[in-house]
């Protein structure tokens, strides 16, 4: 009886949402993709670099989408990644290792064995305490990258050249470059959506909404919490690597405590938990830094009461505000 | 030799501290009494510290500058709790560091918008210019001492205050539990209020204090905003004591750190490497220490008592 009660609704309800929640995201990487046709036609160079950065940033932010908005780690030190990731980089460039491959090896291993360390450390604080605890690890990065005075110290230090792939510049090409980030986003977005549908991701929203019974069903949760912030600080520090080869510049100012904010305010704006909206956050703060500073210096003296005025009445970000109009 | 400059740094320290401590005093309220996270306490300061400079250029007096940038802070905080930072206090600490951070981006942008990108200067007023010795060989700036003695001063008033008034006994009730405090027929909102632009007035003080030894200048109060968290989580959140001795901690090894970790490592390392590592660790110190003392009492060295 339940069985002919259920089929018939499941059949009918469950395409649309499913259908929905791809969607967006696959238009969003579909627009992306279209994106060097049509600016083929305008300021090429320009629109490109832009939305390359949207890509590279939008990375970092879903990384931190996975632990912000699934497991609810308010953690203000995600910078510390992307400058690692960069320095990873810029290091090994220093050292004439200009090969990609080790340089991705070291900026990902490494990111995700600071992950392991800080975490491990980090967890064992709760609510605001975590997030001044992960802020202090941050801190420690950034500070350790200004003294480092053979590598810049506080000015940063520019790379000789994009990063090789087995010798050749391929990079050094706009769009191979663009399409290199792109697929990066792809495969990380891939990643961490069946991250959140699997066991692991499960659990790891459970722990978001009581750990203690999590606890009582027999799973600990800070070992899921931990592998979430391991995968995160990973993926970051990918986005580091492509940042320090978008700008071939390395520099301290990657990882300040301002830039974490504004990869929370990137998750945030765009809609929490959702990870795509943690890329439309990451386009939507770039583009709009973009378009005010255009219009005035003082740009920030608008993004600032924005970005109040979204935390008052936008809650769920830009995704929440779009459903909330479709529903009505 | 090595004593003197001891002697100096430690004043130093402790100067350096003292300032923290005004201002992470009211940041530590304000999250232990609201559980409010405001990021744009540093923000605070910086007005003050540009108040200060305005007014003592207006009045030509540095007393009289200090004085009136006082209320102003004070009005200031008042102002933002009104407009802004009374819609956030039920929600989840997430949206409050957001709208405080988008806060800091208007209040950082809007300093220089009005009086300039360029630091502002403020003279060290004449009765406390010059140095005098306190020690044989050591000559130390009197403003320096003045701003220790303010320092203490304030720490010995709020002593007061919150230990021995109606409204410090609200303040320690409303710290441990609000609601409660609500239930028992006390206006928690103005508590709120009162608490908050006390706090506000307490870093613009600190920021009118040191605008005549430092520069003037937008972002001027976001480094201190994270040395304040450090202080209030190492001290434990709600604590005025555990924020007063965290804050002499901090600025006593932050200070100290810089002066001698170079010279402390070249007791193991070779002079080259040595001064090269402390330089790199001495900024670090705090937040190592930050770390050491969460992993080992993860709410603080005096948790308020739930």
């Amino acid at each position: 009886m339940a069985d002919t009660l259920d089929a018939p609704i499941s059949a009918a309800v469950r395409p649309k949402p499913v259908l929905r929640a791809h969607l967006l995201p696959l238009g969003l990487f579909l627009a992306f993709a279209l994106v060097p046709l049509v600016a083929h036609y305008g300021g090429e160079g320009y629109v490109l670099s832009i939305i390359t950065r949207v890509m590279i940033l939008g990375l970092a932010a879903l990384s931190l989408d996975l632990i912000l908005g699934f497991g609810a780690l308010v953690s203000f030190g995600h910078a510390a990644f992307l400058g690692l990731g960069a320095y990873a980089v810029g290091i090994l460039m220093a050292h004439g290792v200009e090969e990609a491959g080790p340089q991705l090896a070291v900026a990902v291993g490494g990111s995700a064995l600071f992950a392991l360390v800080t975490g491990a450390i980090s967890l064992r604080t709760k609510g605001v305490y975590f997030i001044m605890i992960t802020l202090a690890f941050g801190q420690m990065l950034y500070f350790l990258a200004t003294s480092l005075s053979a590598y810049g110290g506080d000015d940063g230090l520019t790379l000789p050249t994009k990063s090789l792939v087995f010798g050749s510049d391929l990079l050094e090409r706009g769009l191979v470059f663009y399409y290199l980030v792109l697929g990066c986003l792809v495969a990380s977005y891939a990643l961490c959506r069946s991250i959140v549908a699997s066991r692991f991701g499960r659990v790891l929203r459970g722990t978001r909404e009581n750990p203690v019974r999590m606890q009582a069903m027999g799973f600990d949760p800070l070992h899921y919490q931990l592998g979430a912030y391991v995968i995160a600080g990973a993926l970051c520090g990918l986005a580091g690597f492509l940042l320090a080869n978008q700008t071939e510049f390395v520099s301290p100012a990657y990882m300040t405590w301002q830039r974490s904010g504004e990869l929370i305010v990137m998750v945030v704006l765009g809609g929490l938990g959702t990870l795509h909206g943690a890329i439309i956050g990451a386009a939507a703060f770039l583009i709009l830094e973009e378009l005010l500073s255009g219009v005035t210096e003082h740009w920030k003296m608008i993004f600032g009461p924005m970005l109040v005025l979204v935390v008052l009445f936008a809650r769920g970000g830009i995704l929440g505000l779009a459903r909330g109009r479709s529903r009505d | 030799m090595t004593t003197t400059l001891l002697f100096v740094q430690t004043l130093n320290g402790l100067q350096f501290g003292l300032i923290l401590f005004l201002i992470a005093a009211g940041l530590t309220l304000v999250f232990g009494v609201m559980d409010f996270v405001n990021l744009a306490h540093g923000v605070q300061y910086m007005v003050g510290a540009y108040f200060a400079a305005a007014f003592t250029a207006y009045t030509g007096s540095f007393l009289y500058g200090l004085l009136l940038a006082l209320p102003a802070t004070l009005a200031f905080g008042l102002l933002l709790e009104v407009l802004v930072f009374r819609h956030l206090y039920d929600r989840d600490h997430l949206d409050q560091v957001l709208a405080t951070f988008g806060i800091i981006l208007f209040l950082n942008q809007g300093v220089k918008f009005v009086w300039g990108a360029a630091p502002l200067f403020v003279p060290v007023p004449d009765a406390l210019s010059g140095s005098i010795q306190i020690m044989p060989g050591l000559l130390y700036p009197v403003y320096r001492l003045a701003i220790i003695g303010a320092g203490l001063g304030v720490a010995a008033l709020l002593y007061v205050l919150v230990n021995h008034t109606r409204v410090g006994m609200l303040v320690r009730a409303g710290a441990t539990n609000a609601p409660m405090v609500s239930a028992l027929g006390v206006d928690i909102r103005r508590l709120f209020m009162v608490v908050f632009g006390f706090g506000a007035m307490l870093a613009g003080f600190a920021g009118g204090m040191v605008a005549p030894i430092l520069s003037v200048e937008p972002g001027m109060g976001d480094n201190l905003l994270i040395l304040a968290f450090v202080v209030i989580v190492i001290g434990g959140i709600g604590s005025i004591r555990g924020a007063f001795i965290a804050a002499l901690l901090i600025g006593l090894v932050d200070t100290l750190g810089r002066g001698f970790a170079p010279a402390l490592l070249r007791v193991v390392l070779d002079p080259g490497d040595a001064s090269q590592t402390g330089r790199a660790v001495a900024p670090m110190l705090i937040y190592i220490l930050m770390a050491a003392v969460l992993f080992f009492r993860p709410s603080g060295l005096f948790p308020v008592k739930r």
